[in-house]
C-alpha cells in the first residue's frame, strides 16, 4: 500500500480527475499525437509558440490516472518557458522517473514534477509518465506524423 | 495419468475438478508476488504450464533430441514418430478426418497468415471481398487487411451489439458474390463472446465461401470438432491451453491444402529440388517449412493428453462456474460495468471500475499479487465499438478457484479506495 501511495500522490489524483489546460488550443500554431499502443493512452499537445517561448500550452485525450496528471503538470510547468528549457525539463524529468535514487537538486529542478517520484518503482508505468512530454517534444520539433511510446 | 483426473473420474457422471489436486500440477502458481500469494487471472494471454508439459520438453531434449524425418539413426527415428504421433494427437483432439490435414505452424497468428498468403494470394482478386467480424483480434484482421490492400479488395465487417453479440442477420448479408472467405472468430478474446460459429460456416457454405476459424480463446475451454463444425480451416494455439509457446495448429480441408500453394519454401516442403524445379512434398509437409519446434510439439503433445485426461467437460463445467461466479460478484462491486454480456460466454470477464483507467487498476491489482491484462487486447476496433481505450480483463483456467475471484473482488475494492 505504501508504494501504491508513493505513486498515486494526492497532487497526481487531483490533476488527473480535474486536469488543467484540457482543451482544444485554437491560437496554437504547433501541435503534435502522442500514443501508447500498448495502453491505447492517446493524447493531442497544442503548442503556441512565439519569440522561441511557450505562449501557451494545452492538450486533449485519454489516458491512465498517470498519464493524464503528467501531462496536465507539465503544461503548468512549461508555460512561458524557452523551448531550451522546456527541453532541459523533460531531460530531467525522464532521468528522475527512471532512477530510484533522487538527490536533493534534482527534486528541487523539477518543482511539482517531484511528485512523479513513485514511478521509478513501477516500470510499467514509466510511458504513461512520459507520453505528454514525448508529444510535447514532436510538437516542437514540428513532427506531423504521431510519435508513439513503443 | 494425472492426480486432477483421477479424482475428475472417480466422481462420475457430473465431471468435477479436484481444483486443489490440479493446482499442485502447476509449479508457478506457488510463489507470491509483493508478499502476497500470486492470483493469476491473465489466461487468455497465457496459461500455465502443468508439471507434466514442462516435464514432457526437458525428457525430449534430454532423451531424443534429433532432427526430424531426415535422420537414419536412433533418435532421429524416435524423434520423428513422436512428433507424428503428436499430429495424430491433434487430430484425434479436433477431430479432423486425417492426420494430413494438421500442420504444425508457431501459433494462430501464423496459422492465419499461412491462409492469408497462400489461399488468399491465389484467390483473391482486386474487387473481391474478405468478411471478418467486428470482435476480432488484431491476428484475424491484419493479415486480411494486408492482403487486401495487396491486391485490391476490400475488407467487410460483421457489426456486434452493445452485449458483444455478433449480429448474425447483418453478417448473412454480407456474404456476398465477391466474398472470397469469411474469417470468423470462434470465442472473443475481448469480449469473451461465443459465436456460433456453426451456423456461420453453414451460411458461408451455401454461398459457396469457405471459413477459417480463429480458434485460439476456444480450444482450452471447449470441445471443438472441425468435422462437425465444417470449418475449413481452424487455427489455434499450444500456450494457450497449458502447452508450451511458439507452436500452434492450423487445421485445412484436404482439398483446399492441396489446391494452395507452399507459403514458405525450404527443407521437409520439397520432395525434389534442382536450379530448374522443385517438386513441393505431400500433405502436410508442404506446409512446413525448415525444422519445427519440435520440443514445442513434443510439449503440445503433452498439454492434449493434460487436457483429455483432466476432461473437457470436467474443464468447462468449472470453468463456466467460475464466470458466473465471476459475473455476479464484481458485477456487484458499486461503479464496476462489465463489457461483454454476451448470452454464450466463456473465460473472459473485461469491466471498467467507475471511469478510472484499467492501467491503474492493473497496477494496483498487480500490487496484491493478482495478474490480470489491462489495455486493448490486440483489439482496438472492438475498444472503439465500446468508445473505451481499454479494459481490465480477468480470464480463467483449470486452476483457477473461487478464492482468487473473491481476491479479485477484494483488490477492485483497493482500486476503488486509493483512486475512487
Amino acid at each position: 500500500m505504501a508504494e501504491l501511495r508513493d505513486l498515486y500522490q494526492e497532487v497526481i489524483l487531483e490533476h488527473s480527475k480535474a486536469p488543467r489546460n484540457f482543451k482544444k488550443l485554437d491560437s496554437a500554431n504547433h501541435h503534435a499525437e502522442g500514443f501508447n499502443p500498448l495502453c491505447g493512452d492517446r493524447f493531442t499537445v497544442y503548442l503556441d509558440l512565439e519569440g522561441g517561448k511557450v505562449k501557451d500550452i494545452a492538450f486533449q485525450g485519454s489516458g491512465c490516472a498517470i498519464s493524464k496528471a503528467s501531462a496536465s503538470m507539465m503544461t503548468q510547468s512549461v508555460k512561458g518557458k524557452t523551448i531550451a528549457e522546456a527541453e532541459r525539463l523533460f531531460e530531467h524529468f525522464h532521468k528522475f522517473v527512471t532512477t530510484q535514487e533522487h538527490a536533493d537538486s534534482d527534486t528541487e529542478q523539477l518543482g511539482k514534477l517531484a511528485v512523479f517520484s513513485g514511478v521509478a518503482e513501477f516500470p510499467a508505468r514509466v510511458k504513461c509518465a512520459t507520453l505528454a512530454w514525448h508529444t510535447l517534444q514532436a510538437a516542437l520539433e514540428g513532427k506531423q506524423q504521431s510519435v508513439s511510446t513503443e | 495419468m494425472t492426480i486432477a483426473a483421477k479424482s475428475a473420474q472417480a466422481i462420475g457422471s457430473r465431471p468435477e475438478l479436484d481444483v486443489e489436486a490440479v493446482r499442485a500440477e502447476f509449479p508457478i502458481l506457488h510463489q507470491t508476488v509483493h508478499g502476497k500469494p500470486l492470483v493469476y487471472l491473465d489466461n487468455a494471454a497465457t496459461s500455465q504450464k502443468p508439471r507434466f508439459v514442462l516435464d514432457a520438453i526437458s525428457e525430449y531434449y534430454e532423451k531424443e533430441n534429433a532432427n526430424i524425418h531426415r535422420g537414419v539413426h536412433y533418435l532421429s527415428e524416435r524423434a520423428t514418430a513422436d512428433y507424428e504421433k503428436v499430429r495424430e494427437k491433434v487430430q484425434r483432439f479436433l477431430n479432423a478426418a486425417r492426420s494430413s490435414e494438421i500442420i504444425f505452424v508457431r501459433g494462430t497468428t501464423e496459422g492465419i497468415n499461412l491462409v492469408a498468403q497462400s489461399f488468399g494470394r491465389a484467390n483473391v482478386a482486386a474487387g473481391d471481398e474478405v468478411l471478418i467480424t467486428a470482435m476480432e483480434h488484431h491476428s484475424n484482421i491484419v493479415p486480411w487487411q494486408m492482403l487486401c490492400q495487396e491486391k485490391g479488395a476490400k475488407l467487410r465487417v460483421a457489426p456486434i451489439n452493445d452485449r458483444g453479440e455478433l449480429l448474425l442477420d447483418e453478417y448473412e448479408k454480407l456474404l456476398g458474390p465477391r466474398t472470397k472467405i469469411a474469417a470468423i472468430t470462434h470465442v472473443s478474446n475481448a469480449l469473451g463472446s461465443v459465436n456460433p460459429v456453426k451456423r456461420m460456416i453453414e451460411m458461408a457454405h451455401r454461398r459457396n465461401i469457405p471459413a477459417l476459424v480463429d480458434g485460439a480463446q476456444a480450444v482450452p475451454h471447449m470441445t471443438v470438432d472441425v468435422q462437425d463444425l465444417d470449418a475449413d480451416f481452424y487455427a489455434f494455439s499450444g500456450h494457450k491451453m497449458y502447452g508450451p509457446t511458439g507452436i500452434g495448429v492450423l487445421y485445412g480441408k484436404t482439398a483446399l491444402l492441396e489446391a494452395m500453394p507452399p507459403y514458405q519454401g525450404g527443407g521437409d516442403m520439397i520432395s525434389s529440388v534442382t536450379f530448374e524445379k522443385t517438386t513441393y512434398n505431400k500433405l502436410p509437409y508442404k506446409f512446413e517449412a525448415g525444422t519445427p519446434d519440435i520440443a514445442g510439439v513434443i510439449g503440445l503433445g503433452a498439454a492434449l493428453d493434460y487436457v483429455a485426461d483432466v476432461g473437457m467437460d470436467a474443464i468447462a463445467a468449472h470453468e463456466h462456474d467460475l464466470l458466473a461466479y465471476a459475473t455476479e460478484s464484481v458485477s456487484a462491486i458499486p461503479g464496476v460495468r462489465i463489457i461483454g454480456t454476451a448470452a454464450e460466454k466463456a473465460g473472459v470477464l473485461s469491466f471498467m471500475v467507475g471511469d478510472i483507467h484499467p492501467h491503474d487498476v492493473g497496477t494496483i491489482l498487480d500490487q496484491e499479487g493478482i495478474a490480470i491484462r489491462t489495455g486493448h487486447h490486440c483489439s482496438q476496433p472492438v475498444m472503439e465499438r465500446f468508445c473505451i481505450p481499454a479494459t481490465a480483463r480477468a480470464s480463467f483456467a483449470i486452476y483457477n478457484t473461487r478464492e482468487d475471484i473473491d481476491a479479485l473482488v477484494r483488490g477492485i475494492k483497493i482500486v476503488r479506495e486509493v483512486l475512487g
